[in-house]
């Protein structure tokens, strides 16, 4: 509708904003509106054919939607709300985004600049809460200060290791008046986002990979983010070295490789954490060594060099040492790495993995996606939905046991593929995370895997699907409890089962309320057609299957225990 | 083992800058022992001087988290000896220690003091020292009534370093040639 007049003398503070984003190049919108952001709406009215804008149901909905579209996209995701319970109701996506290094610029509304500090109506300082949850933030009080903000915003949240920013904009500063000029900002005095690889260490890195007889790589997030895929290939190919993934990390390498060997940590495979403990040099890039993945620290890879691969300097030393440390970005380190690396075989250290792989098999995998119980179990689900889609759907997972088992049986074949909360764990992040991963590729399958939990820690985000028409699907593994609490309660708790059973809803009837279509599976003969429905349905819909109530995840690293006491049942 | 460090923070002039560095130390629950902020020799550019006692892993840890900031330039830890670091006091004792004024006196100079101010009820006292210094002079007056006590954070000065200045041309180039924007 509405273009900007560049010669136009002065536009509103809630304009600029508006305009700031289309020139930092932003074309989706998750939000809700509210009194100290009603500007801001009210000037988004002219420009909805340049601006897609979805309504959610609660504004943490809009901060994982945005997660979701950023995980998906490699683009920052946006948000709008409002100021006071709109702002707080931010928080939990935005801690999951700063855990899980995803680029967010919240904007927020704020009251008038002269009530700040008077407890004003809706008035919460949203800065000083969000501080030590955010990348950086900023409060802005004048019109003229809002297109710099929010260049300033785009910039530290999508640079170096990407983060969530926080504008804060008072109510008067979006009505004010201001000339409008966008520079977009490309540096900052202050910060320096990604160190500049050092050759040095670089050769000191090959020098220890081409002495090694058992070399591992850990791969992590950081490779997706930089996106490193390829030379994270080259090099395991070039010297034949095993590969591992966190959970973030899951598609950053081919899962199909024979050079893959599995998933890291609490409930990953057998032969990537056991044999942790068994190799002479530790390739860790772009992960964190999360104590998910590290289980007990003080029996971490002991007998290991540690080579780490790392953007961030305060990661480097602050789990595990590091022998050598390659500063800055995976791809440029690895690139200038590959040609320093000799061809290997490894062929010996490979096998042991091999060896693990049927462990595992006999002991797990073979039981869980091949059950004789006469209830389906969550693996055969997963597996089956796997086998399907070939393992390239978008698979958003919410948090615990279904989690777990997607991270396991699903085999992601492409990168950027896999979504869901590591570092934060938090429920209620899969249903609005499908919604923005769908938003960001309307014409990938997005497929949201929930607990029956972690649904209705968000159900309402049926809304803002039903609203925007947006075909997601959603697969429900119902098994009645707060599965992965119980599974502990089980384990170190003597079975008190305290509070972890749910007296669920007719979750087919809730969608259906919301226009959406659904059906509910109990028995092993109507899964694969009901999963075929789903994943071909044209239209959201939602799939509820009941699994087994009392269902453990293994293999398990039990708390304390380091990587190589992984248990198998 | 755990070792007084005092760490200097050069920051940009910003609102909650030193709220967003506070909190570092807050969530690792360590304590801040003393805090100052001031301008530095550069225009715009903000020092902060901060003592904790802590390990050496714990500082440099808390270094790295602090250099994350944004608008963060740099920060630096020393360890007692490599720095120059004062206080300063200010000791309220009462009038009454007038009456013996040559005991009074003779500790304000061995103790490098000065008298700020008297008045009919009360003398204030100043002096500037090291942390064991400035308690010597407390426990000295303390037998005239000590009405009331005040002292300044750490501030110090390092022994060497580059100049600030230097440093910023530094990473003004750095900055040019490493910036790298995440994108798809």
């Amino acid at each position: 509708m509405k273009k900007h007049n560049k010669y136009q003398t002065e536009v509103t503070g809630a304009e600029a904003a508006i305009l700031s984003l289309l020139d930092a190049q932003v074309t989706d919108v998750f939000g809700y509106p509210g009194g100290a952001i009603m500007p801001v709406y009210d000037a988004l009215y002219d420009y909805m054919d340049q601006l897609n804008h979805y309504l959610v149901r609660h504004e943490q909905g809009a901060t994982h939607a945005a997660q979701g579209y950023s995980r998906v996209s490699g683009k920052p995701g946006v948000v709008f709300a409002t100021s006071g319970p709109g702002a707080t109701n931010l928080i939990t996506g935005i801690a999951d985004a700063q855990i899980d290094s995803t680029p967010l610029v919240c904007i927020t509304g704020q009251v008038h600049s002269h009530l700040l500090g008077t407890d004003a109506f809706q008035e919460t300082d949203v800065v000083g809460i969000s501080m030590p949850v955010t990348k950086w933030n900023i409060q802005v009080t004048k019109a003229e200060d809002i297109a710099p903000a929010i260049a300033k915003a785009f910039y530290i949240a999508t640079s170096g290791r990407p983060g969530p920013v926080l504008v804060d904009i008072t109510k008067d500063a979006q009505f004010g008046k201001t000339k409008y000029v966008y520079e977009k900002c490309e540096s900052i005095r202050s910060y320096f986002p990604c160190p500049k690889v050092n050759e040095e260490e670089v050769s000191k890195a090959a020098e220890l990979i081409n002495n090694a007889q058992r070399p591992y790589i850990l791969c992590g997030h950081g490779v997706l983010l930089s996106g490193a895929e390829k030379q994270l290939l080259d090099l395991a190919e070039k010297a034949n070295i095993p590969v591992a993934s966190t959970l973030l990390g899951l598609g950053a390498f081919p899962p199909t490789h024979e050079l893959y060997v599995g998933y890291l940590g609490m409930h990953g495979n057998y032969g990537p954490n056991l044999l942790t403990n068994e190799c002479d040099v530790l390739i860790a890039i772009g992960m964190r060594f999360d104590d998910r993945v590290t289980g007990n620290v003080s029996k971490y890879a002991k007998q290991a060099k540690v080579v780490h691969f790392e953007i961030d300097p305060s990661e480097v030393n602050k789990i595990i040492h590091a022998d050598v440390a390659v500063l800055g970005d995976a791809k440029e380190a690895l690139e200038l790495l590959l040609p320093k690396v000799k061809s290997q075989k490894h062929t010996a250290w490979l096998q042991k993995f091999t060896d693990c792989t049927k462990v595992e098999f006999e002991k797990v995998v073979k039981n869980a996606v091949n059950p004789a119980t006469e209830k389906l179990r969550m693996a055969e689900v997963i597996h089956q939905f796997h086998q399907l889609s070939d393992g390239n759907a978008i698979v958003v997972t919410d948090v615990g046991q279904h989690q777990m088992i997607t991270s396991r049986y699903y085999k992601f074949n492409q990168p950027n593929h896999n979504v869901t909360s590591g570092g934060l764990g938090t429920m209620g992040f899969g249903l609005p995370a499908a919604v923005g991963a769908k938003v960001a590729q309307p014409n990938k399958e997005v497929v949201a895997v929930l607990g029956d939990g972690g649904f209705q820690m968000t159900i309402q985000e049926l809304g803002t699907i039903m609203q925007s028409n947006i075909p997601v699907k959603i697969l429900v593994l119902n098994n009645n409890f707060l599965g992965m609490v119980r599974q502990w309660q089980q384990l170190f708790f003597d079975r008190r089962y305290s509070f972890t059973e749910m007296k669920n809803p007719n979750f087919v009837a809730i969608a259906n309320g919301y226009n959406i279509k659904g059906k509910k599976v109990t028995e092993r003969k109507n899964l694969k057609e009901a999963l075929k429905e789903m994943y071909e349905s044209k239209e959201a819909y939602l799939l509820e299957v009941v699994v087994e109530n009392e269902e453990n995840v293994f293999p398990m690293i039990t708390t304390g225990a380091s990587v190589s006491e992984i248990i198998l049942e | 083992m755990e070792n007084t460090y005092t760490l200097s923070v050069f920051t940009e002039d910003k609102i909650g800058l030193l709220n967003r560095i506070t909190i570092i130390f807050t969530r690792r629950h360590i304590n801040i022992e003393s805090i100052t902020a001031s301008e530095s020799e550069v225009k715009g550019i903000y020092r902060y001087t901060i003592v904790v006692t802590v390990s050496q892993e714990q500082v440099e840890k808390l270094v790295g988290q602090i250099e994350k900031q944004v608008e963060v330039l740099k920060a630096f830890y020393h360890i007692n000896n490599d720095i120059l670091s004062r206080e300063m006091a200010l000791y309220k004792v009462s009038a009454d220690a007038l009456k013996e004024n040559e005991l009074f006196t003779r500790i304000v100079n061995e103790n490098h003091a000065k008298i700020l101010s008297i008045s009919p009820e009360y003398i204030v006292v100043e002096k500037t020292g090291d942390e064991r210094e400035i308690k010597h002079l407390f426990n000295d007056l303390e037998k005239f009534g000590m009405l009331e006590f005040v002292r300044s954070g750490r501030v110090a000065i390092t022994k060497p370093m580059k100049t600030l200045n230097t440093f910023l041309k530094e990473v003004e180039n750095n900055s040019k040639t490493t910036v790298k924007h995440f994108n798809n």
